[in-house]
């Protein structure tokens, strides 16, 4: 390959690079959620977390029970009687009871199903989304990244109540910044980041169950593929020693 | 002592193959296209395009099978039977990832192949056949791509496949009949779905195959090209070997095993770590199931349309631009004819043909990344801008190719 050649590949995959796809959904400014989805504990919080506070009104269809107990580590009997209120058993997927049609009457809005949020929203969305619920001038629950959103803050006892600070336009830097802690809650705001940051690493392994298999998995492929680059490129380089 | 037995059973070996020989020529075939067959001893980095593509395309064909073990082509179970895939059936992350990601590398690859062609001038004369089943191919692949990724029955799926076959709605008279005949109904439907699988499964593979075939036998018919675009069948020794040339088999098959193993590397990487590739190999509107009473906010399709996808909306007028975006296809078939140059490399071309190639391949990129943009006043204008580009290059090479300055071609291969 000569010189011209590289340069060309290499200004052309700096150009591609230079896209960046976004998120079609959310405005403003996220925030990084910095999740660690190898961090088995905080799966298992924000599973807790999970069924405590959103599978009331969300459902996790593609989600069954016994692949939770297995994967986060946890005894049958124990997911039984921690994490399943209805009577169901632990082969079947995490359905609600409360049925679409009547949730739209009660709600305005079906509540999306959350098994693959984490996929089409985006961590960032959905850990700023979490962060910045506040009361607006009727009264209501608001949010910075989904404005109107027919969600209430379910997590308001935890975080507190916020409210919109000074002229309530977008600001420039963050959406935090924009939002004061008018009441505080049970939780300082640090805590309330973990908790958090523990719910959406629940739902970063809920959108892909496989996620830390397939990565685990991929060291050793890989490792075998360079074994195998370096024996092909040996053995090329042996039959084309008499080509001149 | 031991060498007796193992060469009782070679002359065993050699009459079961002399038996089938008589019967089918398969060493006769295996010497003519393998052993027998002499290829360029100068390939570079731009040759290992052709096998890595039939490697992907026999590992979707692989995936493909396993995959359609488990999926459901009906509007209402779709898109939770892909999901059934990724949790429940074993190892159907891995076989679906595979699928997935190989149909994105197939379209890396093959314009990386499509590329290696204006750098050497592989469609010149005596390779125009070679060439147009080659675009032909081309055609089939996007075929099957478009169709593949209806099946998931994603929001982007949906939209998608709405966009993109209400094109067809713009043909004056025969538009609207003909979208309603391609659906099966009014609108994207469980009919859609159901013929799309049909089609991606069995029609397309049928004639990608039958096509692939055919490129490669007019690939032996003249043999490769190469860097130098020169032919090597020129010059021979008394036994008609040609001077530069070295068989296929070994050399070329050692030499594609390293590739392979090159080439699978990238491709593990992608698939164990980065399968949605920030959103270009699996969008993130496709984890939300198609939804008819709910358009998403930014339609777009995959990446590798959308440099076309660019084409159509830089032009205001709906039937055309789905002419121009056809001409732009279409195009590439007379590509063999429209460049006159009598050389057939680059580097004996003059730089006149150096900076067109590099700066249509800028646009080819640039109208892709516009293309997945969201539209804005100024993005209109550069994609008018590269669109105008993208078709001046074919213009240009049918009027400077024949008198274009060239370098003097030397007999031999150089390197």
């Amino acid at each position: 390959m000569n010189k011209k050649t590289v340069s060309l590949i290499f200004s052309l995959v700096a150009m591609l690079s230079a896209s960046s796809p976004v998120f079609a959904a959310g405005g403003g400014n996220l925030e990084s959620a910095g999740i660690n989805v190898r961090d088995v504990a905080a799966i298992q919080r924000g599973a807790k977390w999970f069924v405590n506070y959103c599978f009331s009104c969300h459902s996790a269809s593609y989600m069954r029970y016994n692949r939770l107990a297995e994967d986060l580590g946890l005894d049958e009997d124990m997911v039984q009687e921690n994490l399943v209120f209805a009577d169901v058993k632990l082969g079947e997927t995490m359905e609600i009871a409360m049925r679409p049609g009547d949730s739209e009457i009660w709600l305005g809005k079906t509540p999306p199903d959350l098994s693959l949020i984490s996929r089409s929203r985006g961590n960032d969305w959905l850990f700023t989304y979490m962060k910045t619920f506040y009361q607006d001038e009727s009264g209501g629950w608001n949010n910075l990244v989904l404005p109107n959103a027919s969600m209430p803050h379910v997590l308001w006892q935890m975080q507190g109540i916020q409210k919109l600070s000074g002229s309530g336009h977008e600001g420039e830097h963050g959406s935090d910044s924009q939002l004061v802690l008018a009441t505080p809650g049970r939780m300082t705001p640090e805590q309330y980041e973990g908790t958090v940051r523990d719910l959406v690493t629940f739902l970063d392994y809920l959108s892909e169950p496989a996620k830390l298999k397939r990565k685990n998995l991929g060291i050793w492929v890989m490792l075998f593929l360079l074994l195998f680059a370096g024996v092909a490129y040996a053995l090329k380089v042996e039959y084309w020693r008499d080509v001149h | 002592m031991m060498a007796k037995p193992a060469s009782a059973l070679a002359k065993r070996a050699d009459e079961l193959m002399n038996w089938i020989d008589k019967r089918l020529p398969v060493t006769a075939f295996w010497n003519a296209t393998m052993t027998g067959y002499y290829a360029p001893k100068n390939f570079n980095f731009w040759y290992y395009m052709g096998s890595l593509a039939l490697l992907v395309l026999v590992m979707q064909i692989l995936t493909g099978i396993f995959l359609t073990m488990h999926y459901k082509p009906s509007a209402a179970e779709a898109f939770a039977s892909v999901e059934y895939i990724m949790r429940d059936v074993d190892w159907g992350w891995l076989i679906r990832y595979m699928h997935s990601t190989g149909a994105s590398f197939f379209f890396i690859l093959i314009y990386l192949h499509m590329f290696r062609s204006l750098l050497y001038g592989s469609h010149q004369k005596p390779r125009e056949l070679l060439w147009v089943f080659g675009v032909l191919l081309y055609l089939a692949l996007m075929a099957e791509a478009f169709m593949g990724y209806v099946l998931p029955w994603g929001q982007m799926s949906y939209w998608g496949a709405q966009v993109i076959i209400n094109l067809f709605g713009a043909i004056p008279s025969i538009g609207e009949p003909l979208t309603e005949w391609i659906r099966g109904d009014y609108f994207i439907s469980d009919a859609t779905l159901n013929r799309f699988f049909a089609l991606h499964v069995i029609a397309i593979p049928l004639a990608i195959m039958g096509l692939v075939l055919m490129h490669l036998v007019a690939l032996r018919e003249n043999g490769s090209n190469n860097p130098d675009g020169i032919e090597i069948k020129a010059n021979k020794d008394e036994n008609g070997i040609p001077l530069d040339g070295i068989p296929f088999h070994p050399y070329y098959t050692v030499k594609d095993i390293f590739g392979v193993a090159v080439f699978l590397l990238i491709f593990a990487f992608v698939l164990f770590f980065w399968p949605e590739a920030g959103g270009l190999f699996l969008e993130h509107d496709n984890f939300i199931p198609a939804n008819p009473m709910a358009t998403p906010e930014h339609i777009k399709p995959v990446w590798y349309f959308t440099p076309y996808y660019a084409i159509l909306k830089a032009v205001p007028d709906k039937l055309m631009g789905v002419m121009l975006m056809g001409a732009s296809v279409m195009v590439l078939f007379f590509l063999p004819w429209l460049d006159r140059s009598p050389v057939k490399s680059i580097r004996y071309r003059g730089m006149w043909y150096k900076v067109m190639v590099i700066v249509f391949a800028i646009a080819f990129v640039r109208l892709g990344m516009l293309g997945m943009a969201t539209g804005t006043p100024a993005e209109t204008i550069e994609m008018r801008v590269w669109t105008f580009v993208y078709f001046s290059f074919f213009i240009l090479l049918f009027f400077l190719s024949p008198k274009g300055k060239t370098k003097p071609v030397p007999d031999r291969l150089t390197h």
